[in-house]
């Protein structure tokens, strides 16, 4: 099996019928109509609802929990702290987590859970939160990155030494890890440059922005049998990271994903679950634990804030000869922000030779960060983009054609080792040159920018399962969270490779139990990945059907072959035989041989990496900083659009996000450590009037590695985003913002100053 | 939480005895909008949530020969949808047009809107600039208060224990009359402002500006009735000049605060800045009528 892996057998002739199409998804009309089951739509007879009591104190050590007073409430069955944990070491992967998930010797941000109560209504629940009574000695605290790294800021974690150092410290530290990423020279670069830009940015943690928040119902039974519900991105990550730190066998814990109301890298790690379980544990009784939405914000993680200065520089023609970063990335309390996909990807898109990057990732009091789409580059791209631009104005070069300039083509390596195969960013940069939008003329009072972008795709361990029914209908079983409509793209491939009508196949989202191990949603791996193991999947079925119809003829099977969903004789000598349709194999031969079933489990390498390109007009208004987004368009390379609307989705979706990033999404925080705007209606993602309508080109340059060609298209189409947004004011106002978000303060700042 | 129970009395004397036993633990609800979130956030937690939408007197909407009159618990998109009104007051649509989305209008009334007593109401710099005078009913009796003197601070009314409004009452329209509410938020839609103008003027036949309210919020912990800024337009042309005083007189009355909605600074640079729109606006509807 999966020599798909070696040999995708992708022909660019391949003549094909529903790959490319638009079918309704399989899941929509259940979505549209309510009928789909989210996070918080289980209920199991008996079942109580549990509460979290969160630190209101950003740093403090927890002295004592009495819980004696909400443990006597009647309706309350159990009440969990610290105390019901496994005990594991700090600083460790499983301590790490297990501390996000309950406080222990510290409470290390507003909004910390410190405790939790099931009881038999949640208004009971709440009624039992205000009867603990934790004692605090309170801790001086660090929100900012920049402060953390002072060195009089106050030490979060004792065992804490920055990695990466050239010369080790034995020093506390705030400072996780530093990275250095290099190629070439950059000073002999910069020595070649004819024009020099170095400038300073920051950005903010960014929400995921998920409408459904973290639900789950838990049960947990005498026999130490763990079931879960919830709404997660990565069921069976979940399954094994709970086994980890409550110390029971994965093969115990079934974790069963729901409907995702939006995840986005937001549900890529669990929060109320291990809490419900312990819960359901002591109260022998199944638990309920839906977040609300200010819990969402005070105690689940965000994207990292960045703080960072870039210098590049380029000849007179354009040639960029040497590109610099220095990054520091927030990671909230502890480490694990993927701050490494930054240096890996800021650059890559050009074929740069003299690069220097220095990265250092920094703790500070606030929840541990987490994934969103294409995690930690477009906030850093916000910068080099921008750079970019203004070296393309000092040399006065059209911005396109500055990047056709310095395109990466097959054949170049990457910064991280990769030696690129056929892409299509030369492609996507000569479409987005094309597009009305870049050929019409800016109007009056109106800013226009491009920024480009890049995300490696990824692949990574799936398993999936082809069931064929008696009748011929084939149902796919698969692991991979369906987060955003990878299941008709799935079906859709299925279908094409069976040669059947797509309306015939049927996923089902399996339960831990139910497959081998399926990495997280994230990176944009599922539709690729999936694709590849339903296609193995399909090709094995296929290599039954023939099989099995050359037993009926009676016939060698090299003389059946398998073409538009039926089994046919290779040629007129081998005999007159009506072709086998699948149903007709199925009927035929379920009985004697048993169902028609494939199951694979493997690796998935070979994504293709992807590019964009955005194209933004702006209008600012200059008496107060407000920005009004008035044109936008997409291009980006899908490799194969399998499902063109989904993509055209994903394109849009990421926009908009990005939209939001740029202009208002930000958390504040007080003096006092605590969230304030723990909420949407302070926390400013965008509203639907506050986006024009965004166009899409989809490029297709496909992927050799994968059957049809597709390349993944999640976490693209936001990364050109702020910095495209941040180059079109630029353009408006004269003066290119540094600082995400371009809120209405700091423009009118920008603008009052631009003179000065 | 503790046990609360809902009343629903269809008179105003049934009102006033409710809110009168429950001698300071009752909570009066109009459409719900911010009574509800308050209740489910545990911000409050009354004895007694007296609906008072069910009440004659607090939905009716007319026009009188004294101007309009409008309940208290009267719906946003009712007054919004009521063309008549929208030719008079204008600016008072804007204000209610801007509180929440459809939906959170087909509940929410400028009553409810007044008494939260939020700095940042959208409907009430538009009511206090058109001179809109509240009915307020109680244990004591009726009285009339005009809207500007109900919010006192942030939360915080002039109305006493048992106390409720009843209706609006906005004036008569004189000729060559004209109001307007703007706002500024960073969004479009469902924000809250981080500053809000509402102006109305009167110019006479010579286009001289004879009348004029101008209030302000979000800018102070409630909205405010800024008369330097209104005496900046009475007896001008309402020219630039004027606009600039005007605006230099919103900038002096303004004492925000900083927070996560906006800076003090920023707040009082763009209150001028939206009261010139408003107060322009506000003129080229007076020139037409």
């Amino acid at each position: 099996m999966a020599t798909i892996l070696e040999d995708s057998k992708f022909d660019p002739q391949r003549d094909l019928k529903t790959v490319g199409s638009n079918p309704v998804k399989h899941d929509g009309l259940d979505k549209v109509t309510g009928r789909a089951k989210f996070g918080a739509d289980f209920f199991l007879p008996g079942m109580l609802f549990g509460r979290t009591l969160r630190s209101p104190h950003a740093h403090a050590i927890i002295k004592s929990i009495d819980i004696s007073e909400a443990e006597a409430l009647p309706g309350v069955k159990a009440v969990v702290t610290r105390d019901d944990f496994p005990d594991i070491d700090p600083g460790s992967v499983a301590g790490d987590m297990t501390r996000t998930a309950m406080a222990r010797e510290k409470a290390l941000f507003d909004g910390h859970p410190v405790a939790a109560v099931a009881a038999t209504s949640e208004a009971i629940a709440k009624r039992a939160l205000k009867l603990i009574k934790v004692d605090y000695e309170v801790l001086p605290h660090v929100i900012d990155p920049v402060d953390a790294m002072k060195p009089d800021a106050p030490i979060l974690h004792d065992h804490i030494r920055t990695k990466g150092l050239d010369e080790p410290s034995d020093a506390p530290t705030n400072v996780t890890e530093r990275m250095v990423s290099k190629m070439g020279d950059v000073e002999r670069g910069f020595a070649e440059a004819d024009v020099i830009v170095e400038r300073e940015f920051d950005s903010k943690p960014m929400h995921q922005g998920y409408i459904e928040p973290q639900g789950c119902v838990a049960e947990y039974s005498e026999d130490g049998q763990v079931e879960l519900w919830c709404s997660t991105q990565a069921p069976f990550v979940y399954r094994d990271r709970l086994s980890a730190i409550l110390k029971v066998d994965a093969a115990k814990i079934n974790v069963q994903q729901s409907e995702l109301g939006g995840g986005f890298g937001g549900k890529t790690g669990f929060y109320p679950e291990p809490i419900a379980i312990l819960l359901s544990k002591k109260a022998s009784r199944p638990v309920k634990m839906v977040l609300h939405r200010t819990e969402v914000f005070r105690g689940t993680g965000p994207v990292s804030g960045t703080n960072y200065k870039i210098k590049m520089g380029c000849t007179k023609d354009g040639r960029i000869t040497a590109a610099q970063g220095e990054l520091i990335f927030q990671t909230g309390i502890f480490t694990g922000s993927m701050y490494f996909n930054a240096p890996n990807a800021m650059f890559t898109r050009y074929d740069l030779e003299n690069v220097y990057i220095e990265s250092f990732e920094v703790i500070s009091n606030r929840p541990k960060v987490n994934s969103f789409r294409a995690p930690c580059v477009p906030q850093i791209v916000f910068g080099v983009e921008g750079v970019i631009d203004e070296l393309a104005r000092k040399i006065e070069m059209d911005p396109i054609d500055m990047r056709l300039k310095n395109a990466a083509t097959e054949g170049y390596t990457t910064i991280y080792g990769e030696t690129l195969g056929p892409i299509g960013f030369v492609e996507t940069l000569e479409a987005a040159k094309a597009t009305d939008h870049y050929q019409s003329p800016v109007k009056d009072g109106e800013g226009r920018g491009i920024a480009t972008g890049f995300w490696f795709n990824r692949g990574g361990e799936t398993s999936t399962s082809m069931n064929i029914a008696p009748d011929g209908s084939v149902t796919i079983i698969t692991g991979t969270a369906d987060v955003a409509g990878s299941r008709i793209s799935i079906a859709m491939m299925a279908a094409e490779e069976l040669g059947i009508d797509v309306d015939k196949v049927r996923i089902t989202m399996a339960d831990t139990n139910s497959l081998g191990f399926n990495r997280v949603t994230a990176g944009s791996r599922t539709t690729y990945s999936v694709g590849m193991t339903v296609v193995d999947n399909a090709r094995d079925c296929i290599s039954q059907f023939v099989k099995r119809a050359a037993e009926i003829w009676d016939v060698p099977e090299d003389a059946v072959i398998y073409e538009n969903g039926e089994c046919r004789p290779a040629s007129a000598n081998v005999g007159e035989f009506e072709p086998l349709s699948i149903a007709d194999i199925a009927k035929q031969t379920t009985m004697s041989h048993g169902a028609v079933t494939a199951s694979t489990s493997m690796n998935v390498t070979g994504a293709g990496p992807g590019f964009g390109l955005h194209i933004v007009d702006v209008k600012v208004d200059e008496e107060t900083g407000r920005t009004d987004v008035t044109r936008y368009t997409v291009i980006e390379d899908a490799g194969k659009a399998i499902h063109p609307l989904q993509v055209e989705g994903q394109y849009q979706g990421g926009a908009v996000q990005g939209i939001g990033w740029a202009l208002n999404e930000e958390y504040v925080y007080g003096e006092d450590g605590r969230l304030q705007n723990a909420g949407f209606l302070d926390y400013r993602m965008p509203v639907t009037s506050d986006v024009p309508m965004i166009d899409t080109v989809i490029v297709e340059v496909p992927n050799p590695r994968h059957p049809f060609g597709l390349r993944g298209v999640g976490e693209v189409p936001v990364v050109p985003t702020m910095a495209a947004i941040g180059n079109a004011i630029g353009d408006a106002i004269g003066v290119r913002p540094q600082s995400l978000p371009m809120s209405p303060p700091k423009l009118l700042d920008l603008i009052e100053n631009r003179d000065g | 939480m503790t046990d609360m129970r809902y009343e629903a009395p269809e008179t105003l004397d049934a009102a006033i005895a409710l809110l009168d036993d429950a001698s300071g633990g009752g909570k009066v609800m109009a459409g719900g909008t911010d009574v509800l979130v308050q209740l489910h956030a545990e911000i409050i937690e009354p004895e007694v949530l007296v609906d008072i939408k069910n009440i004659p007197d607090l939905k009716a909407m007319s026009q009188t020969e004294a101007g309009w009159l409008v309940g208290a618990a009267v719906s946003g998109m009712t007054i919004v949808d009521n063309a008549d009104f929208a030719t008079a007051w204008p600016g008072v649509c804007e204000g209610v047009a801007l509180i929440g989305s459809v939906q959170v209008k087909g509940r929410a009334s400028i009553g409810g809107n007044l008494c939260n007593a939020s700095p940042a109401a959208d409907s009430v710099p538009a009511i206090i600039a058109a001179g809109a005078v509240a009915k307020i009913i109680g244990p004591g009796g009726v009285r009339k208060e005009p809207v500007e003197n109900i919010v006192t601070g942030p939360g915080q009314t002039s109305l006493g224990d048992g106390e409720f409004i009843v209706s609006f009452s906005f004036p008569t329209r004189a000729p060559h009359s004209g109001d307007c509410y703007l706002r500024l938020t960073p969004r479009t839609e469902m924000d809250i402002a981080i500053v809000g103008a509402g102006v109305s003027l009167t110019l006479d036949d010579n286009g001289t500006c004879n009348a004029a309210r101008i209030s302000i919020g979000a800018v102070a912990p409630r909205p405010l009735l800024v008369e330097e800024a209104a005496n900046a337009l009475i007896g001008t042309k309402v020219d630039g000049t004027a606009l600039e005083n005007m605006v230099a007189a919103v900038r002096a009355a303004c004492d925000p605060i900083s927070d996560k909605r906006g800076t003090r600074e920023y707040r009082i640079k763009t209150a001028g800045v939206i009261a010139r729109r408003a107060a322009s606006k506000a003129l080229e509807r007076a020139r037409a009528n």
